[in-house]
């Protein structure tokens, strides 16, 4: 996983609450092995018209948008399904970071483990992005991973909460597992110290 | 005397391998992890890249629900699966179990079913597990007293690898369920009440404890309905406290302890219960005695009324913003404002899925299906939610009563309720459906979803528009 240190980039922003996994991405294009050419079903309904084309007015369509790599969008942004997919589509189509007042549980933390920031900004600081944007179409923003900062468009930062953890592994590009796989010998204490509830190979 | 504890701390507390600091998350030791054929491929690459084994093969399953068709079996009894991305997804988890030693439940055998369905059935299920999968209605398996929640593949990656994951401790929130259901209305329209009440970002955060006169009355299948839509509420986890009802449940199934063991193990489960005095973050509260049938008008599961309300109005919306999102929801489902769904048309009837696809959803659904045909032009698929539901369902000849009614009695499998085979909604065409998801396209591009109960299913699959299943009741 590359680190992350800082992000900026131009950011285009898709005002719905509630934007579940099936948006993101929907389950016909799970029938993958692997991670790669899923940006080929990112917001695949709302970017395409029935007969294939690009739909003109969906905002990732918009000329202006072209090389956004931030996100911003609605409350609750991923709600829905496990699937990590979600964030593989949205980091292959370019996307580096998403902006949005609230993130559903399970879409945050996958994000995370893949190195798509999800950043929680406050709903009245959203409401002035929205407002900003339709005004700019081009602006820009900036976060600062390692300040927990977001520069906006007119100069002000404001912050933004992350777990430690998960921000350290960011910064250095280090990836989860490594750090469970260094437990291997706290693991096998419990496991010696605990009975086996149930055993699937019978 | 140790400070009270709930029901979810005694589970988490149980399960760290090492606490969390301000620096690192919980070691949290996982018990039992299921797997499909959807989201665990990328995992097992990963494992194979880094030269990793599958730490405990003996606690992990692995079944096909997601991409499998449903159609009947061939005249060699074999479900033939004729999609090669769907081959392909099936094959390499064929491949995968095989190389790691992980216990399949393949396409065709006589235990496959939906990873929700199978769990609790096979007796996997049991009080104080920590139980994950790469599938969020994993909140299911709450229904008995374990821990369970949907993880990501990378996480099926850290689950495989080392039968642990790194979490944070969510915040607690008790969901109190008072009164008794009247006739006619179901654990289904208890959480969809629930969802529409508090909203489908209400429980993100929090695993919620559900809890009262209402749950304690309610059978194993009807509190996993509930269990299972606890994602849809937005909570990760959804637990009830283990009781007489769960033990029972459990006894004599394949995988359940014997004998002394059994009494051993039950005697521990007696232990789980929230302690008198615990405390929880947050409380939500719902009377089950005032619900009416609910039934599902947007495109959230949030967006539900009790059947004989009409849909809501934009302009009685409290903000700008609800005011957008019910129009948008509006226009993609093609209603309209202020007028009740009841007598709207369907065109399709699903009753099936991880949340109202076991024997007694089933039983719920063939009492409106019996000596009635389905209406014209509407199509019903019901589809069991395991092989042995499906038998067991025959034994009792509910399969007789659906197809002599017109319904299509199929194979076990994930099926319409998210489209990944060719069980799908049309494009414009409105379903009601047991499932748990009304998104968007969820039941294929353009399908119009309307989530309810078995029993408004059913209702509705007979009269051929929406139903409230009390007006067919003797």
């Amino acid at each position: 996983m590359e680190p992350i240190s800082t992000i900026t980039g131009k950011a285009v922003v898709l005002p719905v609450e509630n934007i579940d996994t099936d948006q993101i991405i929907p389950a016909r294009f799970l029938k993958v092995t692997d991670k790669s050419g899923l940006a080929a079903g990112l917001f695949e309904a709302w970017r395409y018209l029935p007969d294939g084309t690009p739909n003109p007015d969906f905002p990732l369509n918009r000329p202006e948008a072209a090389g956004a790599t931030i996100l911003i969008s609605g409350r609750n942004f991923g709600c829905g399904s496990s699937r990590e997919h979600a964030p593989w589509a949205l980091q292959d189509y370019g996307f580096r970071a998403v902006l949005a007042p609230s993130f559903a549980d399970i879409f945050r933390s996958n994000a995370l483990k893949i190195g798509l920031l999800p950043v929680t900004i406050e709903q009245a600081i959203y409401d002035e992005l929205v407002a900003m944007y339709a005004n700019d179409p081009q602006m820009a923003l900036t976060i600062d991973l390692a300040a927990q900062t977001v520069t906006l468009p007119d100069g002000r930062q404001v912050g933004f909460p992350i777990d430690a953890f998960s921000k350290y592994c960011l910064l250095h590009g280090v990836d989860q597992l490594g750090f469970l796989l260094n437990q291997a010998d706290a693991i096998a204490a419990y496991e010696a110290s605990h009975p086996q509830p149930v055993k699937t190979t019978g | 005397m140790s400070k009270p504890r709930t029901l979810f701390e005694k589970v988490w507390d149980a399960h760290l391998v090492r606490p969390e600091t301000p620096e690192t998350p919980a070691v949290l030791y996982i018990d039992l992890h299921l797997i499909h054929e959807v989201t665990s491929p990328q995992a097992f690459t990963e494992l194979r890249q880094r030269g990793l084994r599958v730490r405990r093969p003996d606690k992990t399953l692995g079944t096909m629900d997601h991409s499998t068709p449903t159609t009947p079996r061939n005249h060699l009894g074999i479900i033939p699966v004729i999609d090669p991305m769907a081959i392909s997804q099936l094959e390499q988890l064929r491949k995968n179990c095989a190389e790691f030693g992980i216990p399949l439940f393949e396409l065709g055998d006589e235990n496959q079913g939906i990873v929700h369905v199978i769990g609790p059935e096979q007796g996997l299920t049991q009080p104080g597990m920590t139980i994950v999968c790469g599938d969020s209605h994993t909140s299911t398996h709450g229904a008995f007293g374990a821990l369970a929640f949907g993880i990501g593949t990378s996480e099926v990656g850290h689950v495989l690898a080392t039968q642990c994951l790194l979490q944070r401790k969510p915040k607690t929130c008790a969901v109190r369920i008072d009164g008794r259901l009247g006739p006619g209305v179901t654990a289904k329209d208890i959480i969809l009440a629930l969802i529409a009440k508090y909203g489908v970002g209400g429980g993100t955060g929090y695993v919620f404890e559900y809890m009262g006169e209402a749950i304690r009355s309610l059978s194993m299948e009807e509190r996993m309905t509930i269990c299972n839509m606890s994602i849809e509420g937005g909570a990760r986890a959804g637990m009830v406290a283990p009781d007489d009802t769960t033990f029972e449940y459990i006894a004599g199934r394949p995988f359940a302890p014997k004998g002394a063991d059994f009494e051993a193990a039950v005697a521990r489960w007696r232990t789980l219960p929230t302690d008198e005095g615990a405390v929880f973050d947050h409380e939500l509260t719902l009377s089950a005695s005032e619900l009416k049938p609910m039934i599902t008008y947007g495109t959230n599961p949030g967006m539900g009324i009790p059947i004989d309300a009409p849909v809501p109005r934009p302009e009685d919306m409290p903000d700008a913003r609800s005011r957008a999102a019910l129009d948008k929801a509006l226009a993609y489902m093609g209603l309209e404002p202020g007028k009740p769904l009841l007598g709207h048309p369907v065109d399709v009837v699903f009753i099936g899925s991880c949340t109202n696809s076991r024997l007694s959803d089933l039983r719920q659904a063939a009492q409106f299906f019996r000596g009635r045909k389905v209406a014209p032009g509407v199509r019903v698929m019901v589809v069991p939610g395991s092989q042995q539901v499906k038998r067991a369902a025959e034994a009792e000849g509910l399969d007789r009563i659906f197809k002599e009614a017109g319904a299509e009695w199929r194979e076990a499998g994930c099926s319409a309720c998210l489209g990944m085979n060719d069980d799908k909604v049309p494009p414009g065409k409105y379903a009601v459906s047991t499932s748990n998801r009304n998104f968007e396209g969820r039941q294929g591009p353009g399908a119009r979803t309307m989530l309810a109960s078995p029993l408004t299913a059913a209702a509705t699959a007979v009269t051929g528009v929406v139903t409230d299943p009390r007006t067919l009741m003797n």
